[in-house]
This record gives C-alpha cells, sequence and structure tokens, in this order.
C-alpha cells in the first residue's frame, strides 16, 4: 500500500507512472522507485527461492546488503530490487536458486 | 581505470563522515566524501522524528532535516561528493578500491576517515527468514524514504529507541503495531517515545521473545513466550499474534571492515556493539593516517558522531599542515567538552568507561604493548 498522504512528510512526490512486468503480469510502478517498493505496494511478498531448501525470501534490509530481495531483472539474474530503479516495461522474475528460472532450478 | 587522488578521503556520508569532510576541508584540506547510496545523511535521512539531543547538535529538528543541513555546510566547504560510490577494499598505501556510478576506480589519499556507521543485528528463530520477518531499519526505509506501507499489522521485536521510534513511524504511515516485545523486564529506550505508543495503546510485552514465526510462503503469525532470569522461555505462556510484519530492532553492530583491513587494532566493548577500532582523542587509529568517527567506534548517537567527526576532520587536515596553534587547540578542546557531556551522567556512565578503554587501548598498542 502506497503512503500517499503523511502526517510529517506531506503528499509523496508525483513521478510518472509506468508498467512494470512481474513474472509476465503488469504492475504499476513510479519511474525511479525501487523495484521492490513497486513489488510490494503490488502485494508480493516472496522475492526469491533459495538453492538448497526452495525456500522464499522477502525484502530483510531495504538497502541492499543482504541479498534477499534478489530477482531476474530484464533477463539479467541477481539483481537487488530494493535499490535498483523501476523503468517502463521493465521484466522483473522470481529468481530461483543461484539466477535461474523456475524450469532451471 | 580511474585513478583519483585526494588529501582527505572520507568513507561514509553519514553526521559523521558529513562532520569531518566539512571540517578538513574549511581547515584548507582537499576531500573527496565517498558514500554508497544517491542520498547523503546516512541513518539520518530515513528519520522523520525530532532529535534528541542539545542546541548544539539540531536537537528538535527531524533527522531527514538535519541531514540537509550538514550537506549544505560540506558544498558550502567545497568538498568533492562521490555518491553511489562503495568502498570495497582499503589496500596498503591507503589506496581506496571504489565502485562509483557502476565504474571501478582507486582512490589514493593521504588521509583516511572512516565513518561507515553501523548495520542492524540479525536474530535467528524458527521462521526467521520468512518473507515479511525484516529489519526495522528495512521498515523504516520502505515507508519513510520509498512511501510503500510494509504490512498492515506489525510485531516489533525490541524495545530500545530503534524499536519505539520505529514503530510510531510506521502508525503514523497508517500501519497498526499489534505488539512490541522485549526480552528484559524493562524497556530500553527513552520514556517520551515509550508512552506515544503507550497512549496509542500499543501493547507492550516485556519479558517475552519471539519463539517462532510461520506462514504459508509468508509471515501470518508470530508465537511469542515469556522468559525467565536467564531468558529461558517458561512452557505454557505462549501466545500467537496475527502479524504480517515482524520487524526485528535487536541493536546496531559497527561496520569496520575497511578498519580491520586497514590493519587497525581493536578491541571488544559490548556497550559500544561489539568490535571497535582502538583510537586516540584525535580519533587517529593504531594505523597512522587512518582516522575513526561516528557509529564505527561504537554505536551511539548523531550527536556524538557529528563531534567525533568535526574532531577526525581538524586532525586529519592539522597532520596534513592545515591549521594549528592555540585557534585550534581551544577548538579541539571546545569539542571534546560537548563529547564529555554527550556521555555524562548516569546513562552515559558505560559509554564514558567504554570510551576511556578505548583511546587507552590505543595509547597501549603505541608503546608496543597489549591490546588488539
Ligand atoms: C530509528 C533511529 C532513530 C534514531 N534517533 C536518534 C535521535 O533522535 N538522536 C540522535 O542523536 N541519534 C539518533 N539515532 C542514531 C543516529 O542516527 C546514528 O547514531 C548516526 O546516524 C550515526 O552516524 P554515522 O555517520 O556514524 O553513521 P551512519 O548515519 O550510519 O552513516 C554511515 C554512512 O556510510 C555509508 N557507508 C558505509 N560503508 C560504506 C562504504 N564502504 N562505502 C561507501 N559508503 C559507505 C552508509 O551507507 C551510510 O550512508 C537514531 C538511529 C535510528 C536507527
Ligand atoms: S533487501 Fe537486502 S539487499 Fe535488498
Amino acid at each position: 500500500m502506497r503512503i500517499t498522504d503523511h502526517p510529517i512528510l506531506g503528499p509523496a512526490e508525483a513521478g510518472r507512472e509506468i508498467t512494470i512486468f512481474y513474472n509476465g503480469a503488469p504492475v504499476p510502478a513510479v519511474e525511479g522507485e525501487p523495484i521492490a517498493a513497486a513489488l510490494m505496494n503490488a502485494g508480493v511478498r516472496s522475492f526469491r527461492r533459495t538453492a538448497k531448501r526452495d525456500e522464499p525470501r522477502g525484502i530483510f534490509c531495504a538497502i541492499g546488503r543482504c541479498t534477499d530481495c534478489m530477482m531476474i531483472v530484464n533477463g539479467k539474474p541477481n539483481v537487488r530490487t530494493c535499490i535498483t530503479g523501476a523503468a517502463d516495461g521493465m521484466r522483473v522474475e522470481t529468481q530461483y536458486g543461484y539466477g535461474g528460472r523456475k524450469e532451471q532450478a | 581505470m580511474k585513478k583519483l587522488r585526494t588529501e582527505v578521503a572520507v568513507v561514509g556520508g553519514g553526521p559523521a563522515g558529513l562532520s569531518a569532510a566539512a571540517e578538513a576541508a574549511r581547515a584548507g584540506a582537499k576531500v573527496l566524501l565517498i558514500d554508497e547510496n544517491k542520498r547523503l545523511g546516512g541513518q539520518l535521512v530515513k528519520q522523520i522524528h525530532k532529535f534528541f539531543g542539545s542546541e548544539a547538535h539540531h536537537a528538535g529538528v527531524r533527522g531527514y532535516q538535519i541531514a540537509r543541513r550538514l550537506l549544505r555546510d560540506v558544498e558550502d566547504a567545497g568538498v568533492t561528493v562521490a555518491s553511489n560510490a562503495l568502498a570495497y577494499g582499503l589496500f596498503p598505501e591507503k589506496e581506496l578500491g571504489v565502485v562509483w556510478d557502476g565504474k571501478h576506480c582507486q582512490v589514493s589519499a593521504e588521509r583516511i576517515v572512516l565513518a561507515a556507521g553501523a548495520k542492524e543485528n540479525y536474530l535467528a528463530f524458527p521462521g526467521s527468514t520468512l518473507p515479511g520477518v525484516m529489519g526495522a531499519g528495512a521498515a523504516q526505509t520502505m515507508a519513510n524514504i520509498n512511501r510503500v506501507l510494509p504490512g498492515r499489522r506489525i510485531v516489533m521485536l525490541g524495545s530500545g529507541n530503534v524499536g519505539l521510534i520505529v514503530s510510531y513511524q510506521l502508525m503514523q504511515a497508517g500501519a497498526d503495531v499489534v505488539a512490541v516485545v522485549e526480552g528484559a523486564d524493562h524497556i530500553g529506550g527513552y520514556g517520551v517515545h515509550a508512552a506515544k505508543l503507550r497512549r496509542a495503546g500499543v501493547p507492550f510485552y516485556l519479558s517475552h521473545t519471539v519463539k517462532r514465526a510461520s506462514g504459508d510462503g509468508a509471515l501470518a503469525r508470530v508465537e511469542i513466550v515469556q522468559v525467565g532470569k536467564n531468558w529461558q522461555s517458561i512452557p505454557g505462556t505462549e501466545l500467537t499474534l496475527e502479524a504480517d510484519t515482524l520487524c526485528l530492532a535487536a541493536g546496531l553492530n559497527p561496520m569496520t571492515e575497511l578498519a580491520w583491513m586497514a590493519g587497525c587494532a581493536f578491541l571488544y566493548l559490548p556497550a559500544f556493539g561489539g568490535h571497535v577500532p582502538a583510537h586516540d582523542a584525535k580519533m587517529e587509529t593504531t594505523v597512522p593516517g587512518v582516522y575513526v568517527a561516528g557509529d564505527i567506534t561504537g554505536v551511539e548517537e548523531a550527536s556524538t558522531a557529528m563531534e567525533e567527526g568535526r574532531m577526525a576532520g581538524l586532525s586529519a587536515a592539522e597532520s596534513l599542515g592545515y591549521g594549528a596553534g592555540a585557534a585550534l587547540d581551544a577548538e579541539r578542546a571546545a569539542i571534546q567538552r560537548r563529547l564529555d557531556d554527550l556521555r555524562a551522567g548516569e546513562r552515559g556512565a558505560i559509554r564514558r568507561e567504554s570510551k576511556a578503554r578505548q583511546t587507552a587501548a590505543a595509547a597501549d598498542q603505541r608503546q608496543g604493548g597489549g591490546a588488539t
């Protein structure tokens, strides 16, 4: 859920509204915001699955340190979505294991 | 590969690094300030509450506004700012490896100030890796910077100032805080912050800890349990809370990697969050020309970080021949006085004592003796 009005920070800055694609499905985003923010707003909580035990991982640090939020972005694996800006038409996919798609896991 | 030269390189653009850079540049040194974020200010940029402390430290001003003021000082002083620049290594001869805007470059400096801050402690329990379990700082970044609510029903583990402040800020952003859980039998942070939550009806579970987090693919439930004097769980006291977000606010530890790489002598000071580099009153470590300031020297506050930063900046510049004599001594004495004030009284006792051990360790080391 977006925090459009905030008692201290006031209204959110209006950015350009764009669309990114999460596992193929369109998700609204604001240009330049972290991919993770757009996904979290859309209710996505699991970003990748681990190699050994196939466990889900989601946002943990939100500042690029923990790597829990890595996904495949425009075909490139291991992108930290909490510090990578969203761009129109971006394709974002759940990452399995060390950088593969589901069928490769 | 790009190569850069500077007189003073400051790593970290929080209150400590910003203050160090501004002072060193004002004294006349050529300064490069390196921070991994696009926006400088460190912890300050996500703090939307009015800071405590004294007027000299911008008390009563909201954290992100303090960051803006410090950044203006840095720009006015003529510091070169490298944002989106991560210093990944510190090599012999004071060479920093930096990835700046995605490109690798090498920075050689005559003096280095390390002001990398601290990172959040992690806690492991069954379910602690489930999506929805996150650092309190992550929730704060999501809500205050990215303006997206990390969840609607929040359980906060830890009642230090970070736990209390982030709980309140998540409520301001529109979430419900269903519980603040604290292992000790008393609240860790300041009464004023706790009172705001109490007034809003947030329940505090003291002498409690998280036993397990569960949910199908993401967090749905947090099971808490009462603990006895030795932190052992008391069977039969379990309680299950429905929540989609569990924030961990279990303290911070100094981010010391670069100081280890530099070969600084360390000592273990629990009150400061773990292993910290020994340093003298001028903030110089046991490696000549390498200075430290702020939370990297031990987790304290923005006010102490700013003062330590000033001290480090002035001293680094002085060692290069900028500024000297009675005026500089007087300035340093004033900074030291303010630092002593910030660590005064009963609340400051443990930090005062820890700081004394830290400077003593540096002196020992220089004489070729003891502590590492
Ligand atoms: C919720 C919360 C509330 C607080 N409230 C108060 C308050 O009311 N009053 C008060 O006085 N204090 C408060 N504090 C504490 C205060 O924010 C910190 O003590 C202070 O920010 C520490 O300053 P610093 O400059 O040492 O580190 P930081 O502010 O952490 O800054 C360090 C910077 O260095 C960067 N960095 C680290 N390593 C590298 C590297 N290798 N390369 C490039 N960049 C790097 C980091 O990304 C960061 O930007 C609060 C803290 C929190 C979390
Ligand atoms: S959430 Fe930790 S790196 Fe993105």
